[in-house]
């Protein structure tokens, strides 16, 4: 085998030292790198920080259910601003690449919360960090080592540790604007991730960096489609969470519930009127019945007047279709977001229903 | 030759039409294109009998001068948008349009025939226009491609009446449910490949069945999740001479009459030797298929989430003449070891991530592709996610298989050391890149360092295609890349340290290769203008997805994304704004 990378020796003596030494652990956690060396925090409050990684715990608190252009839990209208893009007084050019003899507390944060949009670093993938990994790396001067990190996240340890130097922390943008059009690139883009990743509306839990593992997307979203009604078929309970919007007319934010939590209308009704504690759903009680039976159009105006609001889902063929009409087990499969709606508004649906319950019915 | 001290016959004194006769038998496109740069005579003829032309890249010729140079063309491949839009690293409308493509050879007459499209976005406005504008049209190919709905495939199954094959491979398509299917006339009787199993929506079943009936040539026939168990059992026995055959919803009482029909339909189905689907699957019901396993050369069960490791490794056991294999890594290390012995004339593994990111759940490791090795010397091209990978079992690897042309090894935690020695992966590519003369294609991932690119560039003198992510300590890692590697056309880099220096050191490679894909590395604007300036026959493009303007930015500053390519037509109109060509 050839000798090792001279290279490698001579980066070594010619890089120097960073500029900002990284911060050892404080209360604050670790500080997050890129592989130039420089703080993402330059110029962000580290206290905004931590209010931030905060929000993201929660799955069902306003940040989280936000509409916003980008995967869960990612922090579009604060973005950091982009490195790259910021005037270059602020970058230190020195190159930083792993050849330093590690230095302690050069380490990488798991805060999720410093990645913004669309692009994540590798070190918000990041949770625990072995010991052995630690150590190994000092050696080989490679890489540099964490301590453990706090994790802030409930995702499953996964990738690993990371080389601050082959990493990158992704910030897009100048801050505090959602820009549109090339926003809504990186909309359609993140979305499209966002699908890619959690089309079966997996837990904001497990974060990813935009493009890896290289799976092409048709395959993650088929596959995740899959999964879920192999999952049912043999009667197995789905893996993952399943989380849809819920919009009520006239709310001023969307919230998510995860459908695997309830086992039937009613109890879906009842979290939603906890929820948006301002309507009722006399109806859905009535209904949680084994949909052999054909709606009659008498009793679907029954239920309609019957209540102020009615729920609304739309299913998968993109119909607004009235919450109750199907067995449970069929409605979560086919559900891709609820609407709770005023009564005199979902009149419309009623017809539409029948139609296609009739026509369900007949195939 | 064998006419001894002879002079060489001198082929010019041969009439037009033998010499074109003599290049009917030329037919790959490389040796084409070398005929063509013989002399003019060699030139003229060449152009003339010309009929199948391959574009890499949509955008390094413009339709009109592709059919102003070969205006004989009946058959085209396109390639529209970089490898990386597939795993969304390019924003949508980058490019890649169908459209004028098809205005422009409807607009010449071309005798179109074939069409086979990557990663382009075709409207449907293009494929009504296509299905209008050829009389002879026989064959639709489209792999991820997106921008089309079924409206469009109405359009082709209506108007193309000699319609051979229409065959869609992992694409967007917006499904306005069912009705293209009717649209075939009756009279429609020609089709030999169709292959929908991509869509999402419902199918008219009935039409299905009556199109199957009628067309006794149809060799491959690969359904959507839509269609039901009993439908699969009515098309197979009026279709037994199918050779490839692709499973809609496969999901049944295996104690039913339906299921029984349907082993009996299979049994009748001895041409197969290509299975896929089974995107809804009951395990209960796979027996049903063992008979045919083992003509099987081909099995695709990639999609197949519903099957656990033990029931593929059940399936797997019948099926001895395969040659490839596509299968999910639930099959797991022990599975691996049943296709190593099982499937001794195997040639192509791909094995897919079944939850690509929980890697802490990643079914397979470098132990399943070392048995794989060992069990199947005739591998030749690999696709492998897996969990973690060691340089002792790449070396393994190495030695067991020289034959590969196509490597590409993705560990989901993409900068993963060794897990037994906590080494970087050079040593184990570096076996593989020694030990694979004929190695084509390689995508890299795992702890590496300059040194893997040291052995690329030194051992991998076949290389044409390379694909490296968070690799590298410097700019040395990409030179010996671009100046080791002959042969390479394409080189896509995500999340290197390459910058500037590696960049500039030999603009003129670039014309020699089809493109260089760079994102997240530290290359500056600056250096790409001054690329784009010295060498006019490359469009460099930059991707910029923030708000700033050109004229905010600074040279100095980090591109994000950069992807050039050479061209014969300079600046391509079609850009959105978000795409700046320097």
């Amino acid at each position: 085998m050839s000798p090792p990378l001279l290279g490698v020796e001579e980066g070594q003596s010619n890089v120097s030292s960073p500029a900002v030494d990284c911060i050892p652990e404080t209360g604050l956690g670790m500080k997050e790198w890129n592989y130039l060396g420089v703080s993402d925090f330059s110029s962000v409050d580290s206290s905004d920080v931590m209010s931030l990684s905060e929000d993201n715990k929660s799955n069902l608190n306003l940040k989280a259910t936000e509409l916003r252009l980008g995967l869960p839990g990612s922090q579009s209208p604060e973005r950091v601003t982009e490195l790259r893009l910021l005037s270059s007084g602020k970058v230190d050019e020195k190159t930083l690449f792993p050849l330093l003899p590690s230095k302690d507390g050069i380490c990488l944060s798991s805060q999720k919360s410093v990645v913004t949009g669309n692009k994540r670093g590798f070190s918000d993938t990041m949770d625990g960090f072995s010991e052995v990994k630690s150590t190994m790396y000092t050696e080989k001067n490679w890489m540099f080592h964490g301590a453990g990190s706090d994790s802030q996240s409930p995702q499953p340890p996964s990738h690993g540790k990371y080389s601050v130097a082959q990493a990158s922390v992704k910030k897009d943008g100048p801050a505090n604007a959602i820009q549109d059009r090339p926003c809504a690139t990186n909309g359609t883009n993140l979305n499209r991730t966002g699908i890619s990743n959690n089309s079966s509306n997996a837990p904001a839990a497990k974060a990813q960096v935009v493009g890896w593992p290289p799976v092409r997307s048709f395959r993650t979203k088929t596959l995740a489609t899959s999964s879920k009604n192999n999952d049912e078929v043999d009667g197995k309970p789905g893996p993952t969470a399943l989380f849809v919007k819920v919009c009520m007319a006239g709310a001023p934010y969307l919230r998510k519930v995860d459908l695997r939590v309830y086992s039937t209308y009613q109890e879906l009704s009842s979290a939603l009127e906890k929820m948006f504690s301002c309507f009722t759903l006399g109806q859905c009680g009535a209904h949680g019945t084994p949909g052999k039976e054909i709606l009659s159009e008498s009793k679907l105006k029954d239920l309609l007047h019957g209540s102020e609001y009615v729920i609304t889902y739309e299913d998968k063929d993109g119909d607004w279709m009235l919450v109750g009409d199907v067995p449970w087990e069929m409605f979560i499969e086919t559900c891709k977001r609820l609407k709770i709606m005023k009564s005199t508004d979902a009149i419309g649906l009623a017809p539409r229903a029948m139609e296609k319950s009739k026509k369900d019915c007949c195939t | 030759m064998f006419w001894g001290s002879r002079k060489t016959i001198d082929m010019n004194y041969f009439p037009d039409e033998v010499l074109e006769h003599v290049f009917d038998f030329i037919t790959s496109h490389k040796d084409r294109n070398s005929v063509s740069l013989v002399c003019k005579s060699w030139y003229k003829i060449e152009k003339y009998s010309r009929q199948r032309v391959f574009l890499g890249n949509c955008y390094s010729i413009s339709p009109e001068r592709l059919i102003a140079r070969f205006p004989g063309l009946k058959s085209l491949i396109l390639k529209g948008k970089p490898h990386f839009a597939d795993f969304n690293l390019v924003p949508d409308d980058w490019g890649g349009f169908l459209y004028p493509w098809i205005k422009a050879m409807a607009k010449s007459r071309i005798g179109l025939e074939e069409l086979r499209l990557k990663r382009m976005v075709v409207s449907d406005e293009s494929l009504e226009l296509l299905s209008e504008s050829f009389p002879n049209f026989k064959s639709l190919v489209l792999v991820s491609c997106e921008g089309f709905t079924t409206d469009g495939l109405a359009a082709i199954a209506a108007n193309c009446r000699f319609l051979r094959e229409l065959d869609l491979q992992e694409n967007e398509v917006e499904d306005h449910r069912g009705y293209w299917l009717s649209c075939f006339p009756g009279s429609c009787t020609s089709l030999v490949s169709l292959n929908f199993a991509c869509l999402k929506g419902e199918i008219n079943l009935a039409s299905l069945e009556r199109l199957v009936a009628r067309s006794p040539n149809l060799k491959s026939l690969r359904l959507n999740r839509a269609v039901p168990f009993d439908t699969l059992q009515r098309l197979l026995i009026r279709a037994p001479q199918l050779v490839d055959l692709g499973t809609g919803s496969y999901i049944h009482d295996p104690s039913s009459e339906a299921y029984n029909k349907l082993k009996a339909a299979i049994q009748n189905c001895n041409s197969i030797r290509s299975l896929s689907g089974f995107l809804e699957v009951a395990p209960c019901c796979m027996p049903a298929i063992y008979p045919i396993c083992e003509n099987l050369t081909f099995l695709n069960l990639s999609y197949a989430a519903g099957l656990q490791s033990n029931e593929l490794t059940r399936l797997i056991h019948h099926c001895r003449k395969l040659q490839r294999l596509w299968i999910l890594d639930c099959i797991g290390d022990k599975g691996l070891g049943v296709v190593a012995s099982t499937c001794k004339e195997l040639q192509e593994l791909r094995v897919f991530p079944s939850d690509p990111f929980d890697a802490g759940n990643a079914a397979v490791t470098e132990e399943g592709l070392v048995l794989v090795s060992e069990g199947c010397p005739k591998l030749n091209s690999l696709l492998y996610f897996c969990q973690q990978m060691t340089n002792a079992a790449l070396i393994t690897v190495a030695k067991n298989c020289t034959n590969f042309i196509r490597f590409r090894l993705c560990i989901l935690d993409p900068i993963k050391p060794d897990p037994v020695t906590n080494q970087p992966l050079d040593e184990g590519f570096g076996a593989i890149v020694r030990s694979c003369k004929g190695l084509k294609r390689l995508s890299l991932s795992g702890l590496l360092t300059d040194q893997v690119f040291y052995y690329i560039g030194m051992y991998a003198k076949k290389l044409e295609m390379l694909s490296i992510a968070f690799a590298g300590n410097s700019d040395k890692g990409m030179l010996y890349v671009l100046n080791g590697c002959k042969k390479l056309r394409k080189l896509e880099i995500r999340d290197c340290p390459f910058g500037d220096t590696a960049l500039l050191e030999d603009m003129g490679k670039y014309e020699t290769m089809r493109s260089l894909w760079m994102s997240t590395c530290e290359v500056t604007l600056g250096a790409c203008k001054v690329l784009a300036k010295k060498m006019p026959s490359l469009n460099v493009e930059i991707i910029n997805e923030s708000e700033q303007t050109e004229f905010n930015l600074d040279d100095r500053q980090k591109v994000d994304k950069m992807y050039l390519y050479r061209t014969l037509v300079g600046h391509r109109k079609d850009a959105p704004e978000f795409v700046w060509l320097l």
